[in-house]
């Protein structure tokens, strides 16, 4: 039932690093994340890696597998073909710290911009009412498991260290278009930010991020294109272009 | 070696699940600075693992719901065991901290008039659990950790810094809780990336570090739940209550091994689905309890009239709480009726419409799918018991988590003892962080302001700093992998679901021995990111909560929720009258009992005086109460 398997894990920090080669035992039915921790107990006690609940709920064991921003936990051994090497680097939009662990902190920093949400103020604790259609929106994206794959595999990013400050990334459009539907939230301007100070515009729309997204959340589709739309509608809307002007008004409602 | 980093704050919460950041949060409030201290990446606690709800009585869905009979359920659940004053303020605040949650952002599924739905769930008499799909965890995670970046940005805005109040240290481990004078004095640790070492001064502390899993073969925990809080609690002169208390949850994945132990949420039970063995049977109507006869129905026809009809039908015997569950699986799979990989089969496929089941239970689809080639709205799936929670923990003051004999230290969620007596009912747990959590950022805001300071002596910090190097000063010795697993090993075969007082006593033998040989953990490579150097410490942990958890099931002669003695199957009415209290004298762990406190009259009188005589003894009957 075991199977030898060649892997090549990348090793290093980021003065230095390189592709070690490994053979490991794989067992049926195990994901990659299993491979790496038996080599760890085995060969390399300090290999360094990120993981948590091994159940694709957490987002912590992202990396890249044959090249592919994945989720270790989530990557079957019988997903590649026998004799096929497989090559585990870590995530690369972001610095490394030590073999496949990457500072992610690009992340916090991002979330710490977006405006949180805000309660209506007379509305009391219980007192609550939204249909469950107009919830489901929202929830869609608030499945994110903030694993950060798509943040990695954002070609505005990934390549362009130079973008990362006026850029906040898939994960992020996400987060404002689920306080944009938010049934209550207060905050009214939130795709216009979006546009004006989170990046939006430098979205191009090729679905890396909907891609690689473990959760299936269709980033894109849902999130993106519907926020740019938005945005265009008001930007090159003259009737709106001159109330916004003539009234002062904050924002796009 | 790298300089010393030093930090003062008013109070360090060490955990940033659930409940640490409900912690922090109160805390904050009240104007405190709070240091938020976690092992893994701010948002990845094991909070996130809940799937299927946080019960509270709002009374959404059956309008009958209040908490005392919420009260009554857990002290159902846990047998009795519990402290009937957590058990209380937990009934009686639950919906105040759900509602909370909304103000903040959480975005629960929806009953038709609007309000938060709330789903049945074992044990509860009413369908009670807020839950969003199976992912009710990740959305309290979530809501509370953008709590945390919301009062950020607030103090962003009125001090020019957003960690003015709350600092979150992601990736630290803390190795020691330090005191002074007979008080916390503050903790120490080091950063996971670098190995570099870290002084916290504060008076106060907050241990919110979650569960022991990981002591445990099978378990549905991650790598974290490794008992810190427990260890470090008990290392600082607290006490641990009821540690032989272990909740194996009966439904795990079995297959493939990779996979064994993850949990498969009790939704799919709530929702409908149905327990059978490698025969076809639906067993568990033979392994109803004397105690509940009254509330589950006894023949498959009612079983599923219950789920149209809740008013005058008994409940199906799959929604029984989990350790009777779990041991009726055990007993099934011991006489040969289990499934190909050793469990049993929980089908959901042929009571719902395949849509249904991805809408209500996408993790779960998605679960199975991915990681056992398995379509939970075509076929069965297969289950059998996972080492998911203890309901043992840090012995607490109900109304302030005040770890009792430690001014100072507070605990919250998991690592507190008491709540759940012998047995959590699912959905309390959710509901147990918000609630304690915020108690305990209440109590240690009451203490900051009698003792609001602290200062940590040289040789504290001398002595901290010297057990951090020892791993790498020792050269040649033990694995930290390999004892480990020899460890899971010793608790799964011998303090597992099934104990007799030969194999406990064999137990506290062998992890005594693993204790001597983990003193010669030596260590490769250096201090950067090195798991191997981690492991050495969870380890200790891991060995003291072991230690614990043995010696207080040895005592325990009667079967009692997540303890099943096969030598004493009984549960008996004198052992509901004390509890076990573990303390630490520096080389090995002392158990001893301690008398429950007795229920005073008001809560006493919501039961049937019927229904205690199956727990108490007639003269605690008699008495009826305390007051």
């Amino acid at each position: 039932m075991a199977r030898k398997l060649k892997l090549r894990i990348w090793r290093g920090d980021a003065s230095d690093g390189g592709l070690k080669n490994v053979e490991v035992e794989a067992n049926e039915g195990e994901v990659v994340l299993d491979l790496i921790h038996r080599v760890q107990a085995t060969q390399m006690g300090d290999l360094a890696v990120r993981w948590n609940c091994k159940a694709g709920k957490c987002g912590s064991c992202s990396m890249e597998i044959n090249g592919k921003p994945r989720l270790a936990c989530m990557t079957q051994v019988a997903s590649f073909p026998e004799g096929e090497e497989i090559t585990i680097t870590p995530l690369r939009a972001f610095p490394v710290i030590k073999d496949l662990v990457t500072d992610v902190s690009f992340n916090y920093r991002k979330a710490m911009e977006i405006p949180s949400y805000e309660h209506p103020k007379n509305l009391a604790p219980g007192e609550a009412r939204m249909e469950q259609v107009d919830v489901e929106r929202s929830q869609e994206f608030r499945k994110c498991i903030e694993c950060f794959l798509c943040q990695d595999v954002c070609h505005v990013v990934r390549d362009h260290e130079e973008n990362k400050k006026s850029f906040a990334g898939p994960r992020f459009f996400i987060r404002i278009a689920e306080l944009d539907m938010h049934p209550l939230d207060m905050l009214k301007n939130r795709k216009q930010k979006a546009q004006e100070e989170h990046g939006l515009g430098m979205c191009n729309i090729t679905k890396c991020c909907t891609e690689v997204c473990p959760e299936h959340i269709r980033i894109t589709d849902n999130a993106i294109i519907p926020m740019k739309e938005r945005v265009v509608d008001v930007k090159y809307d003259p009737v709106h272009w001159l109330g916004s002007k003539i009234r002062k008004r904050e924002g796009i409602v | 070696m790298t300089s010393l980093e030093k930090y003062k704050y008013d109070v360090v919460v060490i955990g940033a699940g659930g409940a640490g950041l409900r912690a922090a949060v109160e805390a904050r409030a009240a104007g405190l600075s709070v240091a938020i201290v976690c092992k893994s990446l701010f948002g990845k606690a094991h909070t996130v693992m809940a799937e299927g709800g946080a019960a509270a009585s709002m009374g959404n869905v059956n309008e009958k719901d209040n908490w005392q009979v919420h009260f009554r359920d857990t002290m159902r659940g846990g047998k009795f065991l519990n402290h009937y004053r957590m058990a209380e303020l937990h009934a009686k605040e639950s919906p105040d901290r759900i509602w909370e949650l909304e103000v903040w952002g959480a975005l629960f599924d929806r009953t038709k008039e609007g309000k938060i739905s709330q789903r049945n769930f074992g044990g509860h008499e009413y369908p009670r659990l807020a839950h969003v799909g199976d992912r009710t965890g990740l959305e309290l995670i979530r809501t509370m950790q953008q709590r945390i970046v919301a009062l950020q940005q607030q103090d962003a805005k009125e001090s020019g810094n957003a960690e003015s109040h709350i600092k979150v240290f992601a990736e630290l481990t803390i190795t020691e809780i330090l005191k002074e004078n007979g008080k916390i004095a503050g903790a120490y640790g080091y950063w996971r990336e670098n190995g570099n070492e870290v002084l916290f001064e504060a008076p106060t502390v907050i241990v919110a570090t979650g569960g022991v899993g990981k002591t445990f073969k099978i378990t549905s925990n991650s790598w974290e739940g490794t008992g810190d809080g427990h260890a470090l609690a008990l290392k600082a002169g607290a006490n641990l209550v009821d540690m032989e208390f272990l909740q194996f949850h009966p439904t795990g994945m079995v297959w493939p091994p990779s996979v064994r132990g993850i949990l498969v949420t009790e939704s799919v039970r709530g929702e409908g689905g149905i327990l059978t063995n490698s025969l076809g049977e639906r067993f568990m109507f033979k392994y109803i309890p004397e105690v509940f006869k009254d509330k589950y129905a006894d023949n498959e026809a009612e079983a599923d009239r219950w789920y149209l009809d809740q008013d005058n039908n008994r409940r199906p015997p799959e929604l029984l709480p989990r350790d009777e569950v779990s041991r009726a699986i055990n007993a099934e799979v011991k006489a040969g009726r289990g499934t190909e990989h050793g469990g049993v089969y929980l089908d959901v496929s042929k009571r719902i419409p395949a849509d249904v089941i991805k809408k209500r239970l996408p993790s779960m689809w998605h679960q199975f799918y991915e990681l056992a080639g398995v379509d939970i709205t075509k076929e069965a799936m297969e289950v059998g018991p996972t080492c998911h929670y203890v309901m043992g923990g840090v012995e607490v003051e109900p109304d302030t988590a005040a770890a009792v004999g430690v001014p100072g230290l507070f605990a919250a969620g998991e690592v507190a003892g008491g709540m759940h007596g012998s047995n959590r009912l699912g959905g309390n747990s959710l509901s147990d962080l918000l609630v304690f959590g915020r108690r305990a950022g209440m109590g240690a805001v009451e203490y900051v302001k009698k003792n609001p300071s602290a200062t940590v002596s040289e040789k504290a910090i001398a002595d901290a700093a010297a057990r951090i190097q020892a791993p790498f000063s020792r050269a040649g010795g033990e694995n930290s992998y390999s004892l480990h697993a020899e460890l899971q090993e010793i608790t799964h075969n011998l303090v597992g679901i099934i104990r007799t007082g030969k194999e406990v006593e064999e137990a506290i033998v062998k992890i005594a021995a693993i204790r001597a040989r983990s003193a010669n953990v030596a260590v490769a490579g250096d201090r950067k990111f090195n798991p191997g150097f981690h492991l050495a410490f969870d380890l200790d942990n891991m060995l003291l909560v072991a230690e614990s958890t043995a010696k207080s099931a040895l005592l325990r002669e009667e079967s009692r929720g997540g303890h099943t003695r096969d030598d004493f199957p009984g549960m008996s009415s004198k052992w509901r009258q004390v509890n076990h209290i573990s303390s630490f004298d520096g080389e090995k762990v002392n158990v001893k009992a301690q008398p429950l406190p007795p229920i005073p009259k008001e809560l006493f009188d919501l039961f049937d005086i019927h229904e205690l005589e199956k727990y108490m003894t007639p003269e605690e009957i008699a008495k009826g109460g305390s007051n």
